[in-house]
């Protein structure tokens, strides 16, 4: 029997993460769409990952070049989207300490 | 370092997007989510720089390369994180979503060139057919995203005077004849490419979806621009899934894959909170019809009233509930706000702010913003969540808000028909801070503004807000 081509098993991988993504995402409190819209910018910055190949791998001046600015791209949103949603999500947190003042004061003394 | 190896911990890497994802159901579970999607990240670019070091052949220019973008980037990104104000996330999303696009684009350009790199196909072979494609549709969805989303950034910001970035919507006749031209251009340059891998065809192909990008955003007025920039998102997520097929990466594939599932729920939930279907958004259609503002507006008797009058009838309520809008953002009233929630809260009055889908400038934008000045979120309400309590509601406090109270929304034959909105006008006093009786995106006149239990408080949102707090302490 021949072996499924690696395109059908990407399709595969596709559908199914679509399906997981459709169901986690249904599940975002509508609170949080905008730090959910920051993280998956941060998310789909994964590409660094094929950016990284192409800098450090290839030969040709066009591959370094196009390689090292696709890093430095694929960089800024990897640490922008990941500061920028916890600096959001902090916001959201900061009212939960307020209304334990005890527990603040002990861990300051 | 196997390359099984590399793969299962590739796998770690997208389970943890997936946590990150879902860690955001609840603000509590929310901090330890985006760490887990740091750890990812962490992981997966650890591994690929071990993957690299093992394959190298040149070590030194690599491995500088790679780091120089490494440390310019990221410098970039963890200062604009810091520093951007919480009102101007929708740019700093747009602009994001562009590095992606263009990230993309790069990626695609770097593996025609050298395949090899990627282990697509062995030195000095051609490239096979099906990672043509799939390389083909990476840069073309890379390039609209990227072209698309700085027009929206543009469009977001309001600040450049280009006629291309202005929040009107830009039409010209044929438009969508253009469009179909370009887009059958690219189609069979595509198939060019396919064939023969030639160059020019590429960056044809690449060319023509820069200029499509442009296309497919200029004709969406200011007010869509939540749909576009979750419509981005989106793409971002396609255009990063893409490179993963080409590039036989199943975690780029996962990763993209959620991210554009993410995208694409989101401009539905907006889509549905405006009252527009999808399509008519992409194709331009409401922006443009939106201007038409009804000429009777301003000339009907409204009762208008002070803060002081506003404060007085705040101070013998028992129920509040507060409906703040984007105009509120703009004048930067949210802590004035929280103030005045406070104030209410201390003389025993129960305070609720209700939130429309739509309130910001992108989803869950308000809810950031009313985050920032320190509101509780256990306070802030979503439009299903408080939509039955009005009408036992003392009184609402509608700030900066129109459309999305406007009951016109229930009137069959209404531009607005059938739009969910909050349902200030059941509450049994409405308290409306405006500007001016300017009519709101849709252009439509606000019924609510006219009934006999609204006073209307003209003026802006914080000086007034802050009249009010001052004018509380003496009810």
């Amino acid at each position: 029997m021949d072996v499924a081509s690696h395109t059908v098993t990407n399709l595969i991988i596709f559908v199914l993460a679509l399906y997981v993504g459709y169901h986690v995402v249904w599940n975002v409190t509508p609170a949080l769409h905008t730090p959910l819209m920051a993280v998956t910018n941060a998310i789909s910055a994964i590409v660094i990952v094929g950016a990284m190949l192409a800098a450090a791998l290839t030969d040709t001046t066009l591959g370094r070049v196009m390689g090292t600015a696709a890093v430095a791209l694929a960089a800024v949103n990897v640490f922008g989207g990941f500061l920028v949603t916890r600096r959001m999500l902090e916001m959201f947190r900061k009212k939960e300490r307020r209304t334990s003042p005890a527990a603040t004061a002990d861990s300051g003394s | 370092m196997s390359l099984n190896l590399v793969t299962m911990l590739y796998l770690v890497a997208s389970v943890c997007f997936i946590q990150a994802l879902k860690g955001l159901s609840h603000p509590t579970t929310s901090i330890r989510g985006n760490i887990y999607g740091m750890a990812g990240m962490a992981i997966a670019m650890v591994t690929t720089g071990v993957l690299i070091a093992r394959l190298i052949s040149d070590a030194g220019t690599g491995a500088t390369l790679l780091l120089t973008g490494l440390v310019v980037g990221g410098g970039i990104g963890t200062v604009m994180a810091q520093r951007v104000a919480m009102t101007r996330m929708p740019e700093l999303v747009a602009f994001m979503h562009s590095m992606i696009g263009l990230a993309a684009v790069f990626i695609a350009i770097a593996a025609v060139a050298e395949p090899h790199a990627f282990a697509i196909a062995p030195r000095s072979m051609p490239i096979p057919t099906g990672n043509r494609l799939e390389l083909m549709l990476g840069a073309l969805i890379g390039a609209i995203t990227f072209s698309g989303s700085v027009i929206a950034f543009g469009k977001l910001s309001g600040k450049y005077k280009f006629r291309l970035f202005s929040g009107s919507p830009v039409q010209f006749p044929g438009q969508h004849l253009v469009n179909l031209a370009l887009a059958l251009g690219a189609v069979s340059l595509g198939a060019v490419f396919l064939t023969n891998e030639s160059w020019p065809a590429f960056f044809g192909v690449v060319a023509i979806a820069f200029v499509l990008g442009v296309l497919i955003i200029i004709p969406i007025g200011g007010a869509d621009m939540p749909v576009v920039v979750s419509m981005l998102n989106s793409y971002s997520g396609f255009a990063a899934a893409g490179i993963g097929f080409s590039l036989n990466n199943p975690m780029l594939i996962i990763a993209g894959s959620l991210v554009g599932s993410s995208g694409a729920i989101l401009s539905y939930i907006m889509c549905r909170a405006m009252n527009r279907s999808f399509i008519s958004v992409i194709l331009g259609g409401f922006g443009g019809e939106a201007i038409t503002a009804s000429s009777d507006a301003g000339q009907r008797a409204v009762r208008s009233g002070s803060a002081d009058d506003a404060a007085f009838i705040l101070g013998n309520a028992e129920t509040v509930i507060l409906v703040p809008g984007y105009g509120l953002a703009v004048a930067r009233a949210q802590h004035a706000v929280k103030e005045l929630a406070a104030k209410l809260a201390e003389r025993g009055v129960t305070v609720k702010y209700a939130i429309h889908p739509v309130a910001g400038r992108m989803p869950g934008h308000m809810n950031v913003l009313l985050a920032e000045a320190e509101v509780p979120y256990d306070q802030v309400f979503e439009m299903d969540e408080v939509n039955g309590e009005f009408g036992q509601t003392d009184v609402v406090v509608v700030l900066g808000a129109n459309d999305v109270v406007n009951p016109a929304a229930h009137t069959p034959g209404s531009a607005i028909y059938g739009m969910p909105i909050l349902e200030a006008s059941r509450a049994r006093t409405v308290i409306v801070n405006k500007r001016s009786m300017a009519a709101g995106y849709a252009g439509l006149d606000n019924e609510l503004f006219y009934m006999d239990k609204t006073m209307m408080v003209f003026g802006d949102a914080k000086k007034t807000v802050e009249e009010m707090v001052k004018a509380l302490d003496q009810v």
